[in-house]
């Protein structure tokens, strides 16, 4: 009797076969799970997760924009310095080559300044010559004249006055000519 | 024989736990016969798994804090070890399925070796049942859905030998209509089943050796029951994510077979 009892309380209770009224809370409790965890949470935790996602990928490629930027910005600044100093050597290498020319020209002019005051003075001393000569010419026949008159006034008795006579007349005319060049020079 | 023989026999000698450890009267004298202990905790496991969830993703943060980190692990757990490798880029699509399922029978599971609580709710066979059968009710509609009426015919394999099929189509359809959803739920079930009653057996063990009629020669007995209660009740945790994990699984498989053929 017992056994049978047993028996059938266990085939009541066959742990194979569901409850109706678990089935039933169950299905509420898979609904409320799926609604408030499935339907309304999970969206959200997606979209942080696929703002973060973002986020980082976003920061990468910013960061990457960057190293690019300063990249480009400093080969700018690389072909713009050998520009500079291409430009630099073109224009030392200018400044050279006019500095030269510069001198030459100079030079030339300095000579050909030279060669000019040379040929005025060579015609200047010329002038003067020819001056002088023309001022001796007339100054030597009165001085002719005037020595032949002590010459003769100074009678002619002894040589050695005579001589000196000539002397002293050609010291005058030396020391005449010498004062003529110190006013003419 | 159990519960009545213990009875019978007067409390005399030690009865193994049997299936009557699953029979519950009402939660209270004169309450309802559905109000159960099961039922109460299947809905009190809902409500914490709603919590929990609520607490962790209702308003995430893009630098998570607290139990928002706990959640995400969880989130990315079943994202990227079930949803991927079956449902690849459908993932996104189907985890409020699989999330909400992982984390209801992992919550269920766990009630096996909270104090108090101390049983499984996926051992009463409804509970398994009802989510297995959602999982097959979806599989079978997104194979009409998406295969039409080749998904009948795509789920055998072809070029075989004309006698062949004699046998493999009464075969796979039995498997994939009838086999699959069975054993989908029963293997939650009896994983559940099994544990609880190991758990009970080595405690009642312990408990009746040590307390109820402690002798000389018993209480060896006794100190090895609470010792492997305690080597079980570590051992049926891992069992209780395992099984949470391989129900999520098998549901992300089926969900793929009906969106895509498998051969």
């Amino acid at each position: 009797m017992i056994t049978a009892a047993s028996v059938l309380a266990a085939e009541d209770n066959n742990p194979l076969v569901p409850h109706p009224y678990e089935l039933v809370v169950g299905i509420f409790s898979f609904v409320v799970v799926l609604i408030v965890v499935g339907k309304i949470l999970t969206p959200r935790i997606q979209k942080t997760l696929q703002e973060r996602t973002d986020a980082i990928e976003g920061g990468l490629l910013r960061a990457e924009q960057a190293q690019e930027e300063a990249r480009q910005t400093l080969e700018q600044y690389k072909a713009q310095q050998k520009d500079g100093q291409l430009e630099a050597s073109k224009l030392r290498k200018k400044a050279e080559e006019q500095g030269a020319q510069i001198i030459a020209e100079m030079k030339e002019q300095a000579q050909a300044e030279a060669r000019r005051i040379i040929e005025a003075a060579k015609a200047q001393i010329e002038a003067e010559r020819q001056q002088a000569l023309q001022s001796l010419r007339t100054e030597i026949g009165a001085m002719s004249v005037e020595l032949a008159g002590r010459v003769v006034g100074e009678s002619l008795e002894d040589s050695a006055r005579q001589s000196r006579v000539v002397d002293r007349f050609l010291e005058e005319l030396e020391e005449r000519a010498r004062t003529q060049e110190q006013i003419t020079s | 024989m159990n519960a009545l023989t213990v009875l019978a026999s007067g409390g005399k000698e030690f009865e193994a736990p049997g299936p009557e450890l699953f029979d519950f009267p009402p939660l209270f004298a004169g309450g309802p016969a559905w109000l159960t202990k099961p039922v109460f905790f299947a809905v009190f496991g809902t409500l914490v798994v709603c919590a929990f969830c609520w607490s962790a993703f209702a308003n995430p943060k893009l630098v998570p804090r607290g139990i928002q980190n706990v959640g995400e692990v969880g989130y990315v757990f079943v994202r990227d070890q079930i949803g991927r490798p079956f449902l690849g880029k459908n993932t996104e699509q189907w985890m409020p399925m699989l999330l909400s399922l992982f984390f209801l029978i992992w919550t269920w599971n766990i009630f096996s070796v909270i104090p108090i609580i101390q049983f499984p709710i996926a051992s009463h066979i409804a509970f398994p049942v009802v989510l297995a059968l959602s999982v097959y009710f979806i599989k079978v509609y997104l194979g009409i859905k998406h295969q039409g009426l080749k998904y009948f015919t795509d789920m055998i394999p072809k070029g075989l030998p004309k006698p062949i099929y004699v046998l493999l189509v009464p075969i796979e359809y039995l498997s994939t209509f009838i086999l699959a959803p069975f054993t989908h739920a029963v293997r939650l079930f009896a994983n559940m089943f099994a544990g609880h009653m190991i758990l009970a057996f080595f405690s009642l063990v312990g408990f009746w050796f040590l307390f109820e009629k402690p002798t000389p020669l018993g209480f060896g007995v006794g100190i090895i029951g609470v010792i492997m209660t305690c080597v079980m009740t570590a051992f049926e945790m891992f069992i209780q994510f395992l099984q949470a994990f391989l129900f999520t699984m098998l549901a992300a498989m089926y969900i793929q077979s009906g969106l895509h053929a498998d051969h």
